[in-house]
């Protein structure tokens, strides 16, 4: 803990709103490249619909590819959120302040963008309609219920639901900040989202009831989401290396490593863009580097046991399996590359408190677990479909193509895109909620100075 | 609603028989307007043939031998491929037959991964055919386009009309009187259709036979395809 000034009001609406309010200079150029590999991305999609998926690299073994792997990645980016802004708010940990909107926003952009990938992926996305969209009422046949490609979207929604209410609720007291600082079409745009949010007590008071509420309702979509998404894969009972009773609690802790990673990684990045080292402190950065330890500790444990429950087993299918994926050129190279940045690496890494503190290694950190994180789920889906069975005549192989590549980096950049055009509208810090912070923290006397304490009592 | 049906449909598969000269695949290819599979198709693993021969190598050199197995849609009666759809694409019908019903594929490929005999096939292109070959295509048959998963039904075609021949003459359809494309080619006989329903066919006579067995059977997916066992003095002495 080290000490730090006291804020005035008026220093942090002026800090936190200021880059809002005015468009920095590097703004149009970084948006522009992003919205151009976005383009690019969108090309690709039209390309496939117009030619057929056989611009891909799926096969027939290989069915789903780099597209399944990165709506996997992009759903587990999505429990950021929940984990920061909800666990940590219920568990009332100070230092989560600053990092609650960064870490909600996350969620509703990679949960919007990992939706978008089962719709690419599909053979004929123009017929929609029979999955999720309006059903096929005059004829009387409805989705299949059994499917877990059914459970998904309904997860996925709730979860895009709960999440866009959290950010929504968060931002009302600050929407209102805004709307009496601003004129012209900011001022109107303010005044319809804020809702009539006058600051009186009772508004106060309902804002803070709803934000726990979400918290709390929240929490069983949180473990919910990516326990379906695991079933996608773990209800597959033809497909040796998926069909695992451990692979939900295995997904979700393994969501969480990866998200709060990518918390780190966009915290480092708004505080060197925005400069804003009085908020963004590399006490934040400890507190989440020791989160990450204990998560990623977890998130091994179970890695460890899904390879152990494969192998106790004995079975010829599983035990090969496990071989290739570990041992098989090139598979060994992924699984090299996987275990590295995302265990070995960044664990022993989080354990001393000078790396923690650093924001550079951090974020270095932060985007090696997610390279890992990404392998993992590719580890996962396609070695077990290129050798399902044990007829070898149709086993096979898989490499991304041109297209996978354009649109796996398109979704990064659009992700990206999204965030930044929402921090020109609003504040991309919780306002309120630093200067609550600010009031209720305790001061606490170590030795000869004062520093805020970390727990509210 | 779920009446009776008085047809159950199986296939019985005698490796013993098998020679492999694909004269099933062909047959097969020709009957049910497959799309033409390329040189590049086949290396990227992308060939489309609703039944395939596997070919494997057994024993060790000079001792080796090259074995056969016809592979085709098994029709399951636990089908993986059928809960996993999430738009009913795929369903058992009272027949015994898996069906595709092709107009609500959406194109998701989980039922092809969820296959274990990879039998369900996709269509990565739209398909095409050389103006030459445009009339050899079978009215009977949908031309799928791209986008879209296909698969074996027992040449379903065949078997409707061979019922509404029946059905005018106010009679069951009889043994052997409706063939899939691949048992009708089939030079050795190795192939053989028909009712389980009816105790009098060729195909409910071999379902007791002691060569008789399930293509992996132990994943539960209660295959409707029987196979016969290859007879080998040389190496099961």
């Amino acid at each position: 803990m080290e000490a730090r000034e006291r804020l005035t009001e008026a220093q942090i609406n002026e800090d936190l709103l200021g880059p809002t309010l005015r468009t920095p200079r590097w703004f149009w150029p970084v948006a522009g490249f992003l919205a151009s590999v976005v383009l690019a991305g969108a090309v690709s999609f039209g390309l496939m619909i117009n030619r057929g998926l056989g611009l891909t690299g799926l096969n027939r073994p290989v069915m789903w590819g780099a597209f399944i792997t990165t709506f996997v990645f992009w759903v587990g980016i999505s429990h950021a959120g929940v984990m920061i802004s909800s666990i940590l708010r219920l568990a009332q940990a100070e230092w989560r302040r600053p990092v609650t909107r960064a870490a909600e926003l996350l969620t509703v952009f990679a949960l919007s963008t990992a939706a978008l990938f089962p719709l690419i992926h599909v053979g004929r996305p123009w017929r929609l309609m029979y999955w999720f969209l309006p059903y096929d009422f005059p004829r009387m046949v409805w989705p299949n219920v059994r499917s877990p490609l059914i459970w998904d979207p309904a997860a996925i929604f709730t979860y895009l639901t709960g999440a866009s209410l959290f950010v929504f609720i968060a931002l009302l007291p600050d929407f209102a900040l805004a709307r009496d600082r601003t004129r012209g079409w900011r001022h109107k745009l303010y005044s319809v989202v804020s809702l009539g949010f006058r600051g009186s007590l009772r508004q106060w008071k309902l804002q803070a009831i709803a934000g726990i509420l979400l918290s709390a309702l929240i929490l069983p979509v949180f473990v919910s989401v990516h326990s379906i998404v695991s079933w996608d894969f773990a209800v597959a009972m033809s497909v040796e290396g998926w069909h695992a009773t451990i692979f939900a609690p295995y997904f979700v802790i393994g969501a969480v490593h990866s998200g709060v990673a990518a918390v780190v990684t966009i915290m480092a990045l708004m505080l060197w863009l925005f400069g804003w080292k009085r908020y963004i402190r590399s006490e934040h950065f400890d507190s989440l580097g020791k989160l990450e330890l204990a998560v990623g500790i977890g998130w091994f444990y179970f890695f460890f046991l899904e390879f152990v429950f494969g192998m106790v087993s004995l079975e010829g299918a599983e035990l090969a399996l496990k071989d290739m994926q570990m041992f098989q050129w090139p598979w060994s190279l992924l699984f090299g590359i996987f275990i590295v940045t995302a265990f070995f690496i960044p664990i022993p890494l989080w354990m001393f408190r000078r790396v923690r503190r650093s924001i550079l290694a951090m974020f270095l950190i932060s985007i090696s677990v997610n390279i890992g994180m990404w392998f993992e789920r590719f580890l996962i889906i396609v070695p077990g479909l290129a050798r399902k069975q044990p007829f070898a005549f149709t086993w096979g192989s898989y490499a991304p193509q041109p297209v996978e590549l354009i649109i796996v980096a398109a979704s990064f950049a659009l992700v990206l895109l999204g965030l930044l055009l929402f921090t020109r509208l609003f504040p991309p810090i919780p306002i309120y909620d630093m200067k609550e912070g600010q009031v209720l923290h305790k001061d606490i006397k170590v030795g000869r100075s004062t520093v805020p304490g970390i727990a509210r009592e | 609603m779920a009446v009776e049906s008085q047809y159950k449909w199986t296939m019985v598969v005698d490796i013993d028989r098998c020679t492999g000269c694909q004269a099933c695949v062909v047959a097969c290819q020709a009957e049910n307007n497959i799309a033409l599979n390329d040189e590049e198709s086949f290396l990227r693993r992308r060939a489309m043939e609703w039944i395939r021969i596997e070919r494997y190598w057994e024993g060790e050199y000079p001792n080796i031998k090259a074995r056969f197995i016809p592979v085709l849609c098994q029709q399951c009666e636990n089908a993986p491929c059928e809960p996993v759809c999430p738009v009913y694409a795929t369903h058992h019908n009272e027949e015994g037959l898996n069906v595709q019903v092709y107009p609500r594929c959406v194109g998701v490929r989980f039922c092809a991964n969820n296959c274990p005999y990879q039998v369900r096939f996709f269509n990565w292109w739209e398909p095409v055919w050389p103006e030459s070959l445009r009339n050899y295509l079978n009215p009977d048959v949908t031309v799928r386009s791209r986008g879209i998963m296909e698969k074996c039904m027992f040449c379903v075609q065949r078997i409707r009309r061979g019922q509404r021949v029946a059905a005018r003459e106010g009679r069951l359809v009889r043994d052997g009187e409706v063939l899939p494309a691949c048992v009708q080619a089939c030079p050795t006989n190795a192939l053989v259709f028909g009712n389980v329903k009816d105790p009098q066919s060729r195909a409910s006579r071999l379902m007791a036979h002691p060569r008789g067995y399930r293509l992996l059977k132990e994943t539960g997916t209660g295959p409707n395809v029987l196979y016969l066992k290859k007879v080998d003095p040389e190496f099961h002495g």
